[in-house]
């Protein structure tokens, strides 16, 4: 136990008028006006601080009067005691009170001189994008994945057998010269090598590698020597084949209507079949979309015959020509299917509204950013396949 | 092919209006791609006389008229055509009319000071004709007032539809007819073939090559006259485009129009003894009618006299012996062309005409009396004279073919039940017979069994395309409509959809969309490149024989020059910031490798408030890429080397490649060569790189279940080092060395710091590297650390680094 003592330090703070070690309450209730009112007033921290030694420090007037109730008996210190203790919670609180106020101002002042111009510009960082043909190619794998449709792939330098002879064209037929080729003059002895006119030769592959039940798509970049305004000599094709047993011309009607649906996300697409020619497809279809003008642009949806409609061609197709299917040493008897082929850079042009064919292959960085996708876009089923 | 509406309806009775001719038209393949009645655009145009010319007071080449257009007010016209004069009658366009040939809306004018009302007007300019010397001149008696082209017999709709090669027989307007007949729109007319009582031997022609021209047949006619087509012949032809020459030679066009069956007329007077099919001989050349000079050779057949060759056979005849307005006697050749010959004839000169088009789709080869007789006929009808008999050389192949039909095949193929009596009605409208029974119930011992129909179905001669059952099924079904094909779901397999892409489409769809999300626009280039392009890569393996020009020639074997030639358009088009990438193939000798490339051009980052100056890209900005890229496309990037041995595209000293072991390369990059930038006008730094995404080992598929793992309870421990090494020594290497000192309890090894200068020997660098340590399950001791540390030191050592002091 420390012995009993005053405070004989000269206190600093205004409690130093209280030179007695024991106080009357009357004193008591001014001393603690006194500080709460200096406490009060305090402008900074370090003038708190030495208000708080003043009172509550080891040698402050505060704590001197609480060390006078150690000696007291218990009456007395019962009857003294409790408005010393007030004291010193009063004090107490109000240090912490005026404590917080005061670093709550200094915050205050310190957030208002760190404000800066928000309006001034960010850096986000470059933006990509991903070019319209490949998000359509993703699109239309997603469409025929829910229709049970594998992808399948080839090769673009091919060979006539492949491009032409398997399909049913054979060198004198007048179908070749429709296809503008690109040929190579180095050949395998018995073949002609050439760029594919389209993606069918992968319907020979995929039926030569592949025991049926078949349901493939093509995709993949096509080559004819054309060039103008609506042709480039390398564009797109998406091929579609099915071999099944039972496999009708009903089944390819109801496959087109339902990929053209849900790839426009449409469901007032109008189909208009026409008997065409096509070597290795019997009966041929062309297949024409109804669409509506629309302030002047091509709207894909509804029937072509109404007023202000007309149809647009986007497929050729038709049920697989029996020599083709023979070539591919299958048993035309035992298995039949349809196929399918169309243009995908055309079905971006139909569903996005680009109108120029040749700007697919400038790479021009403002129209890939203008028409191009973002790299999250990624169709889906859930989210819809278009972006 | 275009016709005219009245042209068709010689062929067809019909009461069916136009919409319904054309909509039937495309329902049944005959797809219509315009149609057009001249008519039209004619309306405000009428028949005028004028009164009187005078000389244009101002003007010596300018006459003023006045015209009298049959309302009572005869008009002053002011009028340059030379033929003008009084008494003549022509066309007029009234105030307001609208010329056809330029647009112009007729307005009352002052022409040199003479007021005008209207125009006269030329065959140029109403779009009927190339003749611009003067304004039309009518018959004296054509009715003044009335509208020009109603008189004029133009109020005629043209259709032109698209036929499809296999369809010879509708490259003919009677063809086309009997479509429409089978579709239901009318009656086809009967056709009359006139008999030609023959005068005297038919001429002395002759087949020698009986594979490319079996038959030929050919009659003469003496004593003709030629001149101008008659009226209603001219109009026809002129209607759908084709030009009248003279008589003669429009009796052939418009019976190949009409008809389908090409003939030719020779000048007898040109000929020098008999007039042979035979194949070319090497060398021999002939002057077309279309003015140029064809070599033919011994693949192709002629037709020849003694002295030279007249005709391509089949495809265009010579100028030397074509009718002229002199021709007094004709010889009409009607020959059968073999289909394949004339292909690869006309292939091979890369002539086409209307005659080639018709000889190598397959004419009717059952037509040839019939279409000779058609034409002696005409001829001495239109020219006068008389016709020889025939001579018949050789024989066209008649065999007819037959296939055996179920009408049940529809409903199997077409998904589509149409009654077996309207599919035999189909195919006999069509020209097909047929015999034979439907499906049937029969009892055999009083056991009913169904018995499967079974017809013959005997092909009309026209038809060279049809061969088989589902040629058959193909002709219901056109003609029944496609409309009544039913829509049919395909069966679908239970469950929800399976993954149904490749694994190198998935690869793709990865790196396509990384590269995107880290900025890089997605370019589509062309596959092919010019020599030049290729040389500067190292040179393409395919090179197309028929280029469609010298910048798109061989098939590119590396994405770079696509890129560059697109970066250097952008930098044209003042593009501040260049970032492009392409996914696609690269054409080996061997095979098409799929690949990335990418170029990074222009400024990484503007100038900015923060950033201050703009910041170009440098090598590490590629590097970045391809690691990037490498890691989206599931290649093990932290076991990939990086060896300073890019291809020549790039700066020898500022490019890598990344490697898997020492041979397999999996990307290169770096900043591109400046003599490569220079050749395709490249500014500035430009940095490139390009991942052959064929040689990323293809992951193999465990499962989905990962192999386990629990994060360390103790925190990483992190020293660093700093080395003095040679110059010569590679960052990497230093960093894998540290790396493996302790492959325990290091973790990490970063290179964070590199320095040269004052306080480090010349020729010696300092590397400074960060370590992470990873203890176990107890701290480390300091005499671990210590080990660890020595061990470091060591591995440093030994590439000739010391610790720095």
């Amino acid at each position: 136990m420390p012995p009993f003592s005053c405070s004989s330090r000269p206190a600093k703070a205004r409690g130093d008028t209280f030179t007695h070690c024991e106080k009357t309450m009357t004193e008591i209730s001014a001393l603690k006006a006194g500080l709460l009112a200096d406490i009060d007033a305090a402008a900074t921290t370090d003038a708190l601080e030495a208000l708080r030694v003043g009172a509550i420090g080891k040698n402050g007037v505060v704590t001197g009067l609480l060390k006078t109730l150690g000696p007291m008996s218990a009456e007395e210190r019962l009857e003294k005691g409790p408005p010393i203790q007030d004291l010193r919670e009063a004090v107490t609180a109000a240090l912490a009170a005026r404590k917080a106020a005061l670093e709550e101002a200094a915050l205050t002042a310190k957030l208002a001189a760190e404000r800066i111009d928000m309006t001034l510009p960010a850096d986000i960082g470059p933006q990509g994008s991903v070019h319209p043909v490949s998000q359509v190619m993703d699109e239309l794998t997603e469409i025929f994945a829910d229709l049970g449709f594998s992808v399948a792939t080839g090769p673009e330098i091919e060979d006539d057998w492949h491009n032409f002879t398997a399909l049913n064209i054979p060198e004198t037929h007048p179908a070749r010269a429709m296809h503008d080729t690109f040929y190579f003059p180095q050949n395998p002895p018995g073949k002609a090598m050439l760029l594919r006119t389209h993606t069918s030769p992968v319907q020979i592959r995929t039926m030569k590698d592949q025991e049926p039940p078949i349901r493939i798509i093509a995709p993949g970049r096509v080559y004819r020597s054309d060039s103008d305004a609506t042709h480039t000599p390398m564009f797109h094709q998406i091929e579609g084949l099915v071999i099944d047993k039972g496999i009708t011309l009903g089944h390819l009607k109801w496959t087109l209507e339902t990929f053209l649906k849900a790839f426009f996300e449409r469901e007032d697409i109008v189909l208009r079949l026409r008997p065409s020619y096509f070597p290795f497809t019997e009966p041929s279809v062309e297949v024409d979309v109804g669409y509506t003008l629309t302030n002047g642009q091509r709207v894909i949806g509804g029937d072509g015959d109404a007023p202000g409609g007309g149809w647009l061609e986007v497929l050729g197709s038709g049920m697989v020509n029996r020599r083709v299917i023979e070539a591919c040493g299958l048993d035309p008897d035992e298995w039949q299917g349809f196929a399918f082929g169309t243009g995908v850079d055309r079905l971006a042009m139909l569903k996005y509204g680009m109108n120029d064919l040749r700007a697919f292959f400038d790479g021009d960085l403002r129209w890939l950013r203008h028409y191009g996708f973002s790299a999250l876009d990624v169709p889906t089923l859930s989210g819809g396949v278009g972006a | 092919m275009k016709f005219t509406l009245s042209w068709l309806k010689t062929h067809l009775a019909t009461d069916a209006d136009l919409p319904m001719i054309l909509k039937a038209l495309t329902d049944i393949g005959l797809e219509v791609e315009g149609v057009e009645n001249p008519a039209e655009k004619l309306g405000a145009f009428k028949i005028a006389k004028v009164l009187s010319a005078e000389r244009h007071p101002q003007a010596d080449k300018l006459q003023v008229l006045t015209v009298d257009h049959g309302d009572g007010n005869p008009l002053q016209v002011v009028c340059g055509a030379p033929n003008a004069r009084a008494g003549l009658v022509g066309v007029f366009g009234v105030e307001g009319a609208v010329v056809p040939a330029n647009g112009m809306v007729l307005k009352k004018t002052a022409i040199r000071g003479v007021e005008s009302n209207g125009m006269m007007c030329s065959f140029r300019e109403l779009e009927l004709g190339d003749e611009h010397d003067g304004i039309i001149e009518l018959a004296a008696h054509a009715p003044v007032g009335q509208n020009y082209a109603a008189w004029a017999g133009l109020d005629d709709p043209v259709i032109d539809v698209s036929i499809t090669p296999n369809r010879q027989d509708c490259m003919g307007v009677r063809g086309i007819a009997r479509d429409l007949a089978a579709k239901g729109l009318g009656t086809l007319n009967a056709i009359v073939v006139p008999v030609i009582e023959g005068v005297g031997p038919g001429p002395d022609v002759r087949t020698d090559d009986p594979e490319g021209c079996p038959a030929f047949f050919a009659r003469t006619v003496t004593g003709v006259t030629n001149g101008q087509s008659p009226e209603w012949m001219a109009r026809r032809l002129k209607a759908i485009g084709q030009k009248p020459i003279s008589t003669l030679v429009d009796i052939t066009n418009y019976i190949m129009i009409d008809l389908g069956r090409p003939l030719h007329v020779y000048d007898m007077a040109m000929l020098k003894g008999p007039l042979v099919a035979r194949k070319g001989r090497s060398g021999e050349q002939v002057l077309a009618l279309n003015g140029k000079t064809y070599t033919v050779d011994p693949t192709m057949t002629v037709i020849a006299d003694d002295e030279a060759v007249h005709d391509i056979g089949g495809i265009m005849g010579g100028e030397h012996s074509g009718a002229t307005d002199a021709t007094t006697q004709v010889l009409i050749e009607c020959a059968y062309f073999t289909p394949e010959h004339i292909a690869m004839t006309g292939q091979k000169l890369t002539l086409t005409s209307d005659a080639r088009g018709r000889f190598e789709r397959g004419v009717d080869p059952a037509f040839l009396d019939d279409g000779l007789s058609i034409a002696a006929d005409l001829v001495m009808k239109l020219c006068g004279g008389t016709a020889s008999e025939a001579t018949r050389a050789g024989q066209p192949p008649l065999t007819p073919k037959k296939v055996s039909y179920d009408p049940a095949r529809c409903l199997g193929l077409a998904g589509v039940d149409v009654p077996a009596a309207e599919q035999k009605r189909i195919l006999q409208s069509l020209g097909f017979t047929v015999e034979g029974d439907e499906s049937r119930v029969e009892y055999q011992d009083g056991m009913p069994v169904s018995i499967a129909g079974d017809w013959t179905v005997t092909v009309p001669t026209w038809r060279r395309d049809v061969d088989g059952w589902p040629d058959l099924v193909e002709e219901v079904v056109r003609i029944v409509g496609l409309d009544h094909v039913p829509s049919t779901p395909l069966p679908r397999e239970p469950g929800v959809a399976r993954p149904t892409a490749t694994p190198e489409q998935l690869m793709e769809r990865r790196v396509r969309r990384t590269a995107a999300a880290r900025g890089l626009s997605e370019a589509i280039n062309w596959s092919f490149i010019s020599e030049k392009e290729a040389a500067s890569v190292g040179g393409g393996a395919w090179t197309l024989a028929n280029p469609i020009s010298e910048d798109l020639k061989v098939m590119r074997p590396s994405l770079l020059p696509g890129l560059l030639s697109a970066t250097r358009r952008n930098m044209d088009r003042g593009a501040p910031s260049i970032r492009l990438f392409e996914l696609g193939r690269r054409y080996g000798a061997d095979k098409e490798r799929a690949a990335v490339g990418f170029v990074l051009a222009g400024e990484k980052a503007p100038r900015g408030w923060q950033s201050g100056k703009a910041q170009g890209f440098t090598a590490f900005d590629a590097k970045a890429e391809v690691i990037a890229l490498l890691g989206a496309a599931g290649a093990p990037v932290a076991n990939l080397q990086n060896f300073g041995e890019a291809s020549a595209a790039y700066h020898p000293g500022q490019s890598g490649t990344l490697r898997l072991g020492p041979k397999v390369v999996l990307a290169e990059y770096g900043v591109l060569h400046p003599s490569l930038a220079k050749q395709f006008g490249l500014t500035g730094m430009v940095v490139a790189g390009e991942i052959f995404l064929d040689a990323i080992p293809a992951r193999r598929k465990t499962g989905f279940m990962r192999a386990p793992y629990a994060p360390p309870a103790l925190q990483a421990v992190k020293r660093d080092f700093a080395f003095i090494v040679p110059e010569a020594v590679e960052a990497d290497a230093l960093v894998r060395a540290v790396k493996g000192a302790d492959k325990k309890a290091i973790v990490e090894a970063r290179l964070f710091d590199i320095f040269t200068g004052a306080g480090v020997e010349e020729g010696h660098k300092s590397l400074a590297i960060e370590v992470t340590l990873q203890p176990g399950e107890k701290s480390f001791s300091q005499e671990e650390l210590d080990a660890i540390s020595t061990a470091v030191v060591k591995a440093a050592a030994k590439l000739g680094g010391t610790l720095r002091g």
